[in-house]
């Protein structure tokens, strides 16, 4: 499967990342290699395979139920386009 | 046509754990906006998730209750979709690989039958932030939308059951048997108030005797008993309506309006049906070895059903007191202080169920509330059963301790003066004025056959109680008139 320039520069705009116009075309056949490596795996049988979470050879560490965390709500709510009465505010989600 | 309506329930219920599933931020309910979101919570770069260990035994725990399998390598996936009260754009929740497999659960039904509802499965997740679309933030005329992150990353198990329930009815009693053993477990609040208890019903109908299931629905936003029962009953009918019209189901998210008492669509914005689940990187398998859930096991208290059983045998209950009485565990362990203090398990049982449960009722207070404790109400049926006081007597001196005006049923009887008198020359006084002030009616009362003497009997004991106030020996009283009648 391959994409076109006009595909990379669809997914850029959806995406919200800038692509210099000379790059748009690197871009496609970057991304078109890689399609079709995933084509490559999709065509391996695994049939008789069973589904692996997680490359690692190693299981989960778990927490102590603690309370670790301060509040640092106002550091938090400098990085945010707005705040108010300790918010969040985002565009309204509901009509 | 006969209709029959199949019900499968998912109920997601808050553990109470004190710091959330993936970070060590407090799960406190109520605290000021975002004071309890961390830098995991909130999904910043860089961070990761990090198990806590007490919300994977809760789900054990539950799962040991419902006799279910455990996983012993359970795995964490991805559950994507984009809300702005869910800011890593991913629930993290477990899908392929859950914590608990399939167990079983016992109902109890009105009619006093029991019916066996298996459960598919039960998995660990977190739940998402609040939106608040109302607020001081919106009158800018901004149409913003305000979000609180601290419920981000509280600790949810998700049970689903198969759909055996066939009645709202079903359904209920399925709901509250979970609330009551997570709380016996402890692993919960169960606040249904809070949102530590919510449920989705998925409901479809087809014609009884039909093997295949019809079209369901699934009807969100139910956090109370009485919410699942009518929105189960409205939803079932609504379908019944469409198909008798000729018409078909929609496999749709539907939301309960407790105010119209109607179900209707979501909008297909709110709804996303490819959540493109996938393992999560960021956490590896969760290994559970057999010493674990052995000492978890070993540790699991009196559950309702064995409680159950335990009264009806040892304390002689009818299935209906000990169903009541089991319902949860503050209300049992009262129960058997109540017992042990009063020596008389089967009045602690009416007393509780009846006059006590009755006011908490009336006040609408949680049972936990009472005002009047166990201690309290053992010494006043201790007092019913030593004839200090009549039954009538002991509701007087119950109110006075539920208005806290004694420190015990003793107390409140010296001060008010409630002691029953079992004096046999103060009350042979009593029946003797009684009988003088009253000629006729012994004059009828000597002169009738057996049958109507019990009856005016009755008449002469009422007299001696209006005029003790109550406070006569009954007994006594009864045993005198015999004598002074010659009956």
């Amino acid at each position: 499967m391959a994409v076109s320039p006009s595909d990379i520069e669809k997914i850029a705009h959806l995406a919200r990342i800038r692509i210099a116009p000379d790059q748009i075309d690197a871009v496609a056949d970057r991304i078109s290699d890689i399609l079709a490596m995933v084509d490559q795996m999709q065509a391996v049988d695994t049939d008789n395979v069973s589904p692996m979470a997680n490359p690692h050879d190693a299981v989960q560490r778990l927490r102590k139920d603690e309370v670790s965390e301060l509040n640092q709500r106002d550091r938090f709510q400098t990085l945010a386009p707005r705040a108010e009465d300790g918010l969040y505010l985002v565009p309204k989600v509901i009509e | 046509m006969e209709w029959e309506t199949v019900i499968g329930l998912e109920v997601h219920v808050q553990l109470s754990t004190k710091s959330k599933i993936f970070s060590g931020a407090s799960t406190t309910f109520g605290a000021e906006p975002n004071t309890q979101a961390c830098a995991v919570d909130l999904a910043l770069p860089g961070t990761l998730p990090v198990l806590n260990e007490e919300a994977v035994k809760s789900a054990i725990k539950f799962g040991l209750a419902v006799n279910a399998e455990i996983c012993r390598e359970s795995v964490f996936d991805r559950k994507n979709y984009f809300y702005p009260d869910l800011p890593k754009g991913y629930q993290t929740s477990q899908m392929d690989a859950p914590i608990v497999g399939a167990g079983v659960l016992d109902i109890q039904l009105s009619d006093g039958s029991s019916k066996q509802v298996r459960i598919h499965h039960a998995h660990l997740e977190e739940d998402a932030g609040k939106s608040l679309h109302e607020g001081s933030f919106d009158l800018h005329g901004h149409g913003m939308s305000g979000i609180d992150l601290n419920r981000a990353g509280t600790p949810l198990i998700e049970i689903v059951s198969e759909p055996d329930m066939r009645s709202a009815e079903e359904a209920v009693a399925y709901l509250k048997k979970i609330h009551s053993i997570v709380t016996y477990l402890g692993i919960s609040d169960g606040d249904m108030s809070q949102g530590s208890l919510r449920c989705d019903a998925n409901v479809s109908v087809r014609l009884k005797g039909d093997d295949t299931l019809g079209t369901r629905t699934e009807t969100k936003n139910l956090n109370s008993f009485r919410f699942i029962e009518r929105a189960i009953q409205v939803e079932t009918q609504r379908q019944i309506d469409v198909l008798e019209d000729g018409g078909k189901i929609t496999q749709e998210t539907r939301l309960y309006d407790s105010e119209r008492n109607e179900t209707r669509p979501m909008r297909s914005k709110e709804e996303a049906n490819d959540y493109r689940y996938f393992p999560c990187p960021d956490l590896l398998p969760v290994a559970v070895d057999d010493a674990l859930i052995e000492q978890l096991r070993n540790n699991l208290p009196e559950l309702p059903d064995s409680k159950r059983t335990r009264f009806e045998n040892d304390y002689g209950l009818s299935v209906y007191d000990a169903d009541i009485l089991t319902a949860e565990r503050s209300i049992a362990d009262y129960f058997e202080q109540t017992a042990a203090a009063a020596d008389d398990a089967k009045l602690a049982a009416n007393w509780i169920t009846s006059e006590l449960m009755g006011r908490l009722n009336k006040e609408g207070l949680a049972f936990n509330q009472t005002p009047v404790s166990a201690a309290q109400l053992g010494g006043l049926i201790q007092r019913i059963r030593d004839n200090t006081i009549s039954g009538k007597i002991a509701k007087q001196v119950f109110e006075a301790l539920w208005n806290g005006e004694g420190s015990d049923a003793d107390a409140v009887i010296e001060a008010k003066g409630l002691k029953q008198v079992s004096d046999s020359g103060e009350l042979e006084k009593m029946v003797d004025d009684v009988l003088a002030a009253n000629p006729d009616q012994v004059e009828q009362f000597q002169s009738a056959d057996d049958k109507k003497r019990k009856k005016m009997l009755g008449f002469f004991v009422g007299q001696i109680m209006k005029a003790s106030q109550g406070q006569a020996n009954p007994g006594m009283v009864n045993q005198l008139l015999n004598e002074k009648l010659g009956g």
